[in-house]
């Protein structure tokens, strides 16, 4: 058995390739709907953090920085295996959903914070100074100059969201990893990890490349 | 008198600091009052005061049109009608010129796409610059962005307009144009308070010169009597300073 039969088995590659894309569907499905509700609760929490009661803002940083110190690995386990011990019972798909949802939300939550305290105090008093209202002056004025600022912050963070949907396959979501792991055994044959790390490298590398694309024309827009 | 702009008592303190101490000031419908005086003196901040940019003490009371100035539920509509142009322009950069003029009468009047456009439009050939409408402010110079910010303000067709040094971070080529703009906002009704070192604008337009110093209002007068007579020693000084040189 030399190195290709052994990580780049061909036959074995297309023999479980259905079963890969079964699994690459269920990745995409995490991860897009981690990030869109990572995203709308991330930015909620920044304002929160930023404009709301001050025991509030405490509350919100609280989060923020437990969410971030954590495991995701352990909060899914936790949210898995420990939450039905209180009688909530979430399928997988809802498990990995919800840990990858929580840990985002506070990761883009600190971004968007970064992104609103970057605009100048200029911004926030000619707007109030205009009679503009909070909502006014954040949806009009601070937010599309903000949006700017964020996305390449933004888009690594989603990046690692998409990553991190392997985890999934701890608590039996048959996604990319675990359908690959499966594969693998069926056929006693690797090559499979090898087809999904592939899978992975190319859904990702153009997100990686864009990220570095907007920061250098960024960086050549602000000169 | 009580005046369409009344301040009594004010007084600001930022920590330790009192950068205002019981101010009292009335100010009269229409009228133009230009507030001079050294750096640090308290100018900006008194005018910051009248619009809430910057609380004050809560024994101070501050009413315009007869509305008081306070956190709550007046206070966006104090600022609607008090228009306010910046030292430093305070353009929104992410919006054409036309959509800076446009933005505040459609968010907070509730005019209509093509009233707030017609409106912004003639404000800005009224400004000279309506064939810029549609640049980016980035695009423009600061004398034409400073024309773009009196532009938006007057949009809200505001009672009361304050200009907190707009001419300070202009090259000198360009000081004239603001001014000119603001000449000839003076007497057409709407209430002026201008902060500025621009001693010849003071004694041309105002009606009244204000002179501060070490937070305090110092002296008042017509322009010929703070510049040719004034009665103080402090303003003596300064205006020796900033006139003989």
């Amino acid at each position: 058995m030399d190195i290709f039969d052994t990580f780049f088995n061909v036959p074995v590659l297309i023999r479980t390739f259905p079963l890969l894309m079964s699994g690459l569907w269920i990745t995409l499905q995490i991860g897009v709907v981690s990030i869109i509700a990572g995203l709308v609760i991330g930015l909620l929490l920044a304002l929160v953090r930023l404009y709301a009661a001050n025991w509030l803002q405490v509350i919100a940083k609280i989060y923020i920085n437990f969410m971030r110190s954590i495991p995701l690995l352990v909060l899914l386990i936790i949210i898995y295996y420990a939450l039905p011990f209180v009688g909530i019972r979430l399928s997988p798909f809802m498990s990995a959903v919800s840990a990858l949802s929580l840990v985002s939300a506070a990761y883009t939550a600190e971004i968007f914070r970064a992104g609103i305290e970057a605009i100048p105090k200029g911004q926030f008093e000619a707007s109030a100074a205009l009679g503009l209202g909070y909502r006014n002056t954040m949806v009009d004025v601070i937010l599309p100059q903000a949006i700017r600022i964020v996305i390449p912050p933004l888009t690594n963070n989603c990046i690692n969201v998409m990553k991190d949907t392997a985890l999934a396959s701890v608590v039996a979501m048959p996604d990319l990893l675990k359908q690959a792991t499966q594969a693998q055994a069926l056929a006693a044959n690797p090559s499979p990890l090898i087809g999904a790390a592939i899978i992975y490298v190319a859904f990702l590398w153009p997100l990686v490349a864009a990220v570095s694309k907007l920061e250098r024309s960024y960086a050549k827009a602000d000169q | 008198m009580e005046g369409y702009i009344s301040i009594r008592n004010l007084r600001k303190q930022f920590g330790n600091f009192t950068a205002l101490h019981d101010v009292e000031l009335e100010i009269a419908e229409g009228e133009v009052v230009c507030v001079i005086g050294p750096s640090g003196s308290g100018k900006s901040t008194l005018i910051r005061c009248i619009n809430l940019l910057e609380p004050f003490q809560p024994e101070s009371t501050i009413t315009v049109g007869g509305t008081k100035v306070e956190a709550g539920r007046n206070l966006e509509k104090v600022r609607a009608d008090v228009g306010m142009v910046f030292q430093s322009f305070n353009l929104f950069p992410h919006l054409t010129v036309l959509r800076n003029v446009m933005l505040a009468p459609m968010r907070v009047r509730g005019l209509s796409v093509p009233d707030a456009e017609k409106r912004a439009r003639d404000l800005l050939t009224r400004v000279g610059i309506g064939e810029q409408a549609d640049k980016y402010p980035g695009k423009l110079s600061g004398g034409q962005q400073q024309r773009v910010a009196i532009a938006r303000a007057l949009a809200m067709d505001p009672k009361v307009m304050l200009f907190d040094e707009p001419t300070s971070a202009l090259d000198p080529e360009m000081v004239g144009e603001v001014l000119d703009v603001m000449k000839s906002l003076a007497g057409t009704g709407v209430t002026m308070v201008v902060v500025t070192h621009e001693m010849g604008f003071a004694r041309q337009v105002a009606d009244r010169v204000i002179f501060m110093d070490g937070g305090r209002v110092v002296e008042i007068g017509t322009p010929t009597q703070i510049f040719d007579t004034p009665q103080e020693q402090r303003t003596r000084n300064f205006l020796g300073a900033v006139l003989n040189h």
